[in-house]
């Protein structure tokens, strides 16, 4: 049994270590910014841009967070959620550890190679429309880790990430600041486009 | 207040063949010959007036010419501590025995010892790697690892 | 009838609500019993010792407050006390007794913590632990005063604290500390009892004393197996000799002893600040080192209480303004070596409350 078990695990352990390879060695450009929201206005019609406007407002006023707590950004985060700051008041207080709830991913914290195809698995679970806001200097760019051998220099290695918060961590007003552009974001965003 | 033990304080209770495992006495500590860590670090544990009974921390550094793994141990009732070492000069294929059947302890330390450093710890019950991912190449802490994505 | 079950390998992590941070735990189970379990570190790992290899001193300050980032300013003060032990700084008084009550302060918010993600992980979702942030708040704006970061603060210098504290600080700590106490005793009113918390965690997850010494527990893990060791007390660094307190430790080894012992610990270090803060001399804050900080060569273990265990630092210095090799003996990492034993004959619904009440830091345990 003790042996079966060891063995196994050894298993897993090297099917894991292959999936990190394979997502390091292609990821190494950055992920453009998701930016359909730019397209010109005018190919809409009157009457599309107002569902638009309908859909929009539901999306933006009911955002779904994943949990994806890795690092010390965390606890802005969760500071955030707390009575002090109150992010209920964004209709964000339901925090979903089932990507599938999900339509929004905070990345809070230092992401490292290990942790890398979870992330990716997460964000591929969630179901369309989703967004990702990128937290902190490290979900920036690797921050004040960048430069070593375990840490991902940035979430848009392996997801596109739709709104950077600087801070290291950055305050829990600077990520409402955050939020507050990605619910800009999304009025602008047409899911009725016809092209 | 924890006091430090000398070297050569406990160089002298050691006796017989426990001496000759000794390479260097230091001031504050022992230099042990790796293949005889276990008898020697047994017999700190269990002799009276020693009784280091807590495994304090392991950490393994890599010098030019071999590595190195400090032990740190103390004694809860005598409040006392106490330093060893080993020096593996096989610097291609360290290895070292594990001090896993005399300290729990030692287990996840050596662990990351090995994982950080590469060096073997023979008679651990489960030497892998820790922090980085099975197929990684290469030991981070050692000095001739290029840091960098 | 006798069912015959077969093990299977349960997976839990690294992302899962109660794991605090990104911990994975194979847990193999036979049935609901767990008979063997193996954790998985590594998802945090950021390579801390490497980075502060090619780092000057003064430089690794940040880096040491992403460590155990719920207590930055007990890992900043362990390695000041590191590098001055190494290098001989003296430290002014007043700094020292700065030190003492951020030190402290920032044990009460990792104990709040800890205390409040434990009972999350039992099952009392979110309100403990929104209690708990309160209470954190509070101390998060005294920090925040002081050093103007509110998570990693980055405060300690080398031979002292980088600045004086600002003069409303003082007022704002003695309303605290008047504000404080009957919190906490309101929190162990709430919970102390509590019929639940008592049938999850009493008598649950044992760690015995010889196993907590064997597998090199150290701070409130330790103490609750009945081990009365503290290294304020048992070998006192800064100036924690001058002030009167108790090191509480319980018998039995069970979750609610782990928690009974924070919860003790948090009245004993608001004890220590009001000696503190009524005791605090006036004069310098720092005794500056020079720009370009060399330490001779040499090889030196300092070592504080922190909130989590004993958290000490092992430099070797080749007398270069880097240091030749960092190592960090991380509380978290190594109270975790026991835990199988205490997993393993318990219920699946028992991980999370034993694996909470050890009360980790993942950036610590990974580093
Ligand atoms: S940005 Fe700073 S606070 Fe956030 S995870 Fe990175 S190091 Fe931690």
């Amino acid at each position: 049994m003790e042996i079966k078990s060891q063995q196994s695990s050894m298993n897993i352990d090297l099917h894991e270590g292959r999936l990190i390879e394979e997502l390091k060695r292609s990821s190494c450009e950055m992920m453009p910014e998701p930016s359909e929201w730019l397209d010109e206005e005018i190919k809409r019609n009157i009457i599309v841009s107002t569902v638009d406007k309908l859909l929009n407002w539901g999306r933006k006023t009911s955002l779904w967070t994943e949990t994806a707590f890795t690092a010390c950004c965390t606890f802005e985060f969760i500071s955030l959620s707390s009575p002090r700051f109150d992010i209920a008041r964004f209709g964000m207080e339901v925090l979903r550890s089932s990507p599938r709830h999900a339509d929004l991913i905070i990345t809070a914290g230092t992401l490292t190679w290990k942790m890398a195809p979870q992330i990716k698995r997460i964000y591929d679970q969630m179901a369309e429309p989703k967004w990702v806001i990128a937290m902190g200097s490290c979900g920036i760019s690797g921050g004040i880790f960048a430069d070593s051998y375990s840490v991902v220099p940035g979430y848009n290695r392996i997801l596109p990430v739709d709104v950077y918060i600087p801070g290291c961590p950055p305050r829990p007003e600077a990520l409402m600041a955050g939020i507050e552009r990605l619910r800009k974001k999304i009025e602008k965003k047409s899911f009725t486009k016809v092209d | 207040m924890t006091t430090t033990m000398k070297g050569k304080q406990v160089f002298d209770m050691l006796k017989g063949e426990l001496a000759s495992a000794i390479v260097e006495v230091q001031d504050e500590c022992l230099v042990v010959k790796p293949a005889k860590l276990t008898e020697v670090a047994g017999f700190i544990k269990h002799t009276q007036g020693l009784e280091f009974d807590y495994l304090s921390s392991a950490t393994g550094i890599d010098y030019p010419d071999y590595f190195e793994v400090v032990y740190l141990f103390y004694s809860l009732e005598k409040n006392h501590r106490f330093t060893l070492r080993i020096r593996c000069a096989d610097k291609a294929d360290p290895v070292a025995p594990s001090l896993t059947c005399l300290w729990m302890g030692a287990d996840l330390q050596e662990r990351e010892i090995y994982d950080l450093l590469g060096i073997k710890f023979s008679g651990h019950p489960l030497l892998k790697r820790i922090f980085m991912w099975e197929g990684f190449e290469g030991h981070p802490l050692r000095k001739d690892f290029k840091n960098g994505f | 009838m006798v069912f015959k079950t077969e093990p299977f390998i349960l997976n839990l992590g690294p992302i899962h609500p109660s794991t605090h941070g990104v911990f994975r735990m194979r847990v193999v189970v036979d049935g609901e019993v767990i008979t063997d379990i193996e954790p998985v570190f590594g998802y945090l790992h950021r390579g801390i010792e490497k980075l502060a290899e090619n780092k000057t001193y003064k430089q690794i300050i940040p880096l040491t407050d992403r460590m155990d980032y719920v207590a930055a300013m007990n890992n900043n003060l362990a390695y000041a006390i590191t590098v001055e032990k190494l290098a001989g700084i003296e430290v002014p008084e007043r700094a020292e007794y700065i030190r003492v009550i951020m030190s402290e302060l920032q044990r009460i918010v990792s104990h709040l913590i800890g205390i409040g993600s434990f009972f999350n992980d039992m099952g009392t979702f979110f309100t403990p632990f929104v209690y708990m942030f309160t209470g954190k708040e509070k101390i998060t704006d005294l920090l925040e005063m002081v050093s103007g970061q509110r998570l990693l603060h980055n405060y300690m210098r080398f031979g002292g604290v980088s600045g004086d504290l600002p003069p409303e600080f003082l007022p704002a700590l003695r309303k605290f500390l008047r504000e404080m106490p009957p919190e906490i005793d309101m929190y162990d009113r709430l919970l102390k009892e509590n019929e639940i918390v008592l049938a999850r965690s009493k008598n649950v997850g044992i760690l015995t004393r010889e196993m907590a010494i064997n597998a090199s527990a150290s701070g409130p893990v330790l103490r609750a197996s009945g081990v009365k060791r503290d290294m304020r007390k048992a070998d006192p660094y800064s100036v924690y000799d001058r002030f009167d307190f108790d090191v509480p430790v319980a018998c039995n080894g069970d979750c609610y002893d782990r928690y009974q012992v924070r919860i003790e610990e948090m009245r004993q270090s608001i004890r220590i600040i009001e000696q503190a803060a009524a005791g605090i001399p006036e004069g310098e804050v720092i005794n500056p080192v020079p720009l370009r900080f060399q330490p001779p060569a040499g090889e030196v273990y300092g070592f504080i209480e922190g909130s989590k265990g004993e958290l000490g630092f092992h430099i070797v210095s080749d007398g270069s303004a880097r240091p030749y090799r960092l190592h960090v003996r991380a509380p978290s990492l190594i109270n975790l070596t026991a835990l199988k034993n205490m997993l393993t004959g318990w219920k699946v619904a028992d991980v999370m409350v034993i694996f909470g009440s050890i009360d980790i830091c993942l950036g610590e345990v990974d580093r």
